[in-house]
């Protein structure tokens, strides 16, 4: 079934959870800069957690779905709508055919995702579906989405037109998710130490925690520059290249930092000072340029700890949506 | 947007007065560093340092770890002398390791596959690959600086580059990106200070090191010469034509070679 893209936004990519077993050919896992949200909103929707989703930026895009359609809005609020009804986030919706999605005003955050029930279809490349822009491979082509692009979703048993009334385009299905304590605190971001992090002063040290910085504007799926205090190691060396990872906070030579984000290249030799822990990668995901951001350390323990709750959560959530959705789907056919 | 200022390709013993980064003896009672990377992922160092044995010790080990697997690995990157493994922690405790992190079972099975692997992996790397390379101006931006920087003729850079067998340590920074070293002494130099965009296919220069440049992308390498091979191509089955372990001899070809090689 057929989705077009009826005007580009920002940024907007097919992603999924990133590409595996593809390191050791400088192919890094990339896919959605905020895991949680990516998930869940394919949960709301009955999804496998493999799917593709759609990962857009501010300004968003404008989509028409060509067939009647249950898709899920998560992630920032871009307040989305269909047509001229506004619909909420985190919860599945089921929505007539030609009906077009937009997103006219930034509210909050800086990813939003979108999942459709089947998911969406491209050509997986090395066994995923999220977009390489560097290597111009994968998603769709390789590329972000332009205008006239037409995307596919695969079919679904659903019947839909079954589950709206009459004179309605849109039925807002009654569960959702609850995001509050994912986004909870959303500039305090928790690390862990990294290999490097006793190189540094002792003065850094402190400033690296009391320190309140900001995103830069430059700032993008590679990785967040932050602005603020520059930091100092007692002094200077350097590393060979090794591998490197989604949230690892590096020390650049002119003293400033950068958090390496989704697409961050497989391997780095700059100091690597510490890691943002995976429980909080969907929060940094929604930081937006000028944004405050404040480090806070833990341990490898507890940053294994947050994310197991986490994901207890979500196979909750994964559960309850299911049920709910199959029982809606047999109330209607009987 | 491209930022430049993440997107690099490490140039590594280049301000080599400061420390040494040549092979550095392995102590017996310290032969390696095992350290997590945030979560998710951990690393075994076996050194600081360009050294062809503890990179096949770290290819090895790699090897090792493929032929016992684990469910909740999702991918192995080796590099000079490190091997680093990305997983799931929550998939680790529930399967490996209720008790303690999910950590502390990986930096377990790193000491086993460190003890249990040999010296360097069963496959044999292929012979000497050869890659024709042209060093004339048009592909060669940075080749008269080099050759004036070190004191020596364009003919001289040509020379030392391409006489030497190099050995592929590691691809990283970007698809097909290989690392590969140790150039000759004389032609050590530093990498750029600000990155320029480079062509694909660009051969460059940095430090003890001199690599590909697979993609038409930001560099800060001196690009001295181009090839005309394809090092990366999304679509093949092969994406990615070099690998570490791999040893390559560039060899000078004409520009009118040069064009002739596009057209096949």
């Amino acid at each position: 079934m057929a989705i077009s893209v009826v005007k580009a936004g920002l940024l907007d990519t097919i992603q999924d959870m990133g590409r595996n077993h593809a390191g050791n050919l400088g192919v890094n896992p990339g896919g959605a800069m905020d895991p949680y949200a990516a998930r869940v909103a394919n949960m709301l929707v009955g999804n496998c957690g493999t799917e593709a989703i759609l990962e857009m930026h501010f300004p968003g895009p404008q989509i028409l779905f060509e067939q009647n359609a249950l898709i899920a809005v998560t992630g920032a609020d871009f307040t989305p709508m269909l047509d001229d009804q506004p619909i909420p986030l985190w919860q599945p919706i089921v929505m007539r055919k030609n009906t077009v999605l937009h997103f006219p005003k930034l509210k909050k955050g800086a990813r939003c995702y979108l999942s459709i029930h089947g998911g969406f279809y491209v050509e997986p490349w090395l066994n995923s579906y999220s977009t390489n822009l560097k290597a111009g491979a994968g998603g769709l082509e390789g590329r972000q989405l332009r205008k006239g692009d037409s995307l596919t979703a695969r079919e679904s048993f659903i019947y839909f037109a079954g589950l709206l009334k009459q004179d309605r385009n849109v039925r807002i299905l009654p569960w959702r998710a609850d995001p509050e304590k994912t986004y909870r605190l959303p500039n305090e971001i928790f690390v862990v130490e990294g290999n490097e992090w006793k190189q540094l002063k002792a003065s850094s040290q402190r400033e690296f925690f009391e320190n309140n910085f900001t995103v830069h504007p430059l700032s993008d799926r590679m990785g967040y520059h932050l602005k603020g205090a520059d930091v100092e190691l007692l002094q200077k060396f350097d590393l060979i290249s090794s591998a490197v990872s989604f949230g690892t906070v590096q020390l650049l030579r002119s003293g400033q930092l950068v958090i390496l984000m989704a697409d961050h290249q497989t391997t780095g030799g700059y100091p690597r000072l510490a890691h943002v822990v995976s429980a909080h990668l969907p929060k940094l995901a929604q930081l937006r340029a000028s944004d405050a951001l404040q480090f806070s350390v833990t341990d490898i323990q507890s940053a294994e700890s947050m994310l197991a709750d986490q994901e207890k959560e979500l196979q909750i959530l994964r559960r309850s949506c299911i049920d709910r959705l199959n029982e809606l789907v047999c109330t209607v056919s009987t | 947007m491209i930022i430049f200022l993440a997107c690099f390709e490490f140039a590594n013993g280049l301000t080599g007065k400061n420390f040494n980064l040549s092979a550095e003896k392995q102590t017996l009672d310290n032969p390696f560093q095992i350290f997590p990377l945030g979560d998710s992922a951990a690393t075994i160092d076996l050194g600081n340092a360009i050294s062809k044995s503890l990179n096949a010790k770290a290819r090895s080990m790699q090897q090792w770890m493929e032929d016992h697997p684990l469910d909740a690995v999702r991918d192995m990157i080796t590099g000079y002398s490190s091997l680093s493994v990305l997983y799931d922690p929550v998939e680790v405790k529930k399967k490996y390791a209720p008790k303690g992190t999910a950590f502390e079972f990986i930096r377990e099975r790193l000491i086993e596959a460190w003890n249990q692997s040999g010296d360097h992996p069963p496959r044999k790397n292929p012979d000497t690959i050869r890659i024709p390379v042209c060093y004339d101006e048009e592909f060669a931006p940075d080749l008269e600086l080099v050759a004036r920087e070190k004191g020596i003729s364009k003919e001289e850079v040509i020379q030392l580059h391409s006489e030497r067998v190099y050995y592929i340590y590691m691809i990283g920074f970007l698809p097909g990106f290989s690392y590969m070293a140790e150039i000759d002494d004389r032609l050590v130099i530093s990498r750029k200070a600000n990155p320029v965009t480079v062509a694909a296919g660009s051969v460059g220069i940095a430090g003890r090191q001199t690599g590909i440049y697979p993609l038409l992308c930001p560099g800060g390498w001196q690009i001295i010469g181009r090839t005309p091979l394809k090092l990366f191509d999304a679509h093949s089955m092969e994406p990615v034509k070099l690998k570490a372990g791999d040893e390559v001899r560039f060899y000078p070809i004409g520009k009118n070679e040069f064009r002739d090689y596009r057209q096949v």
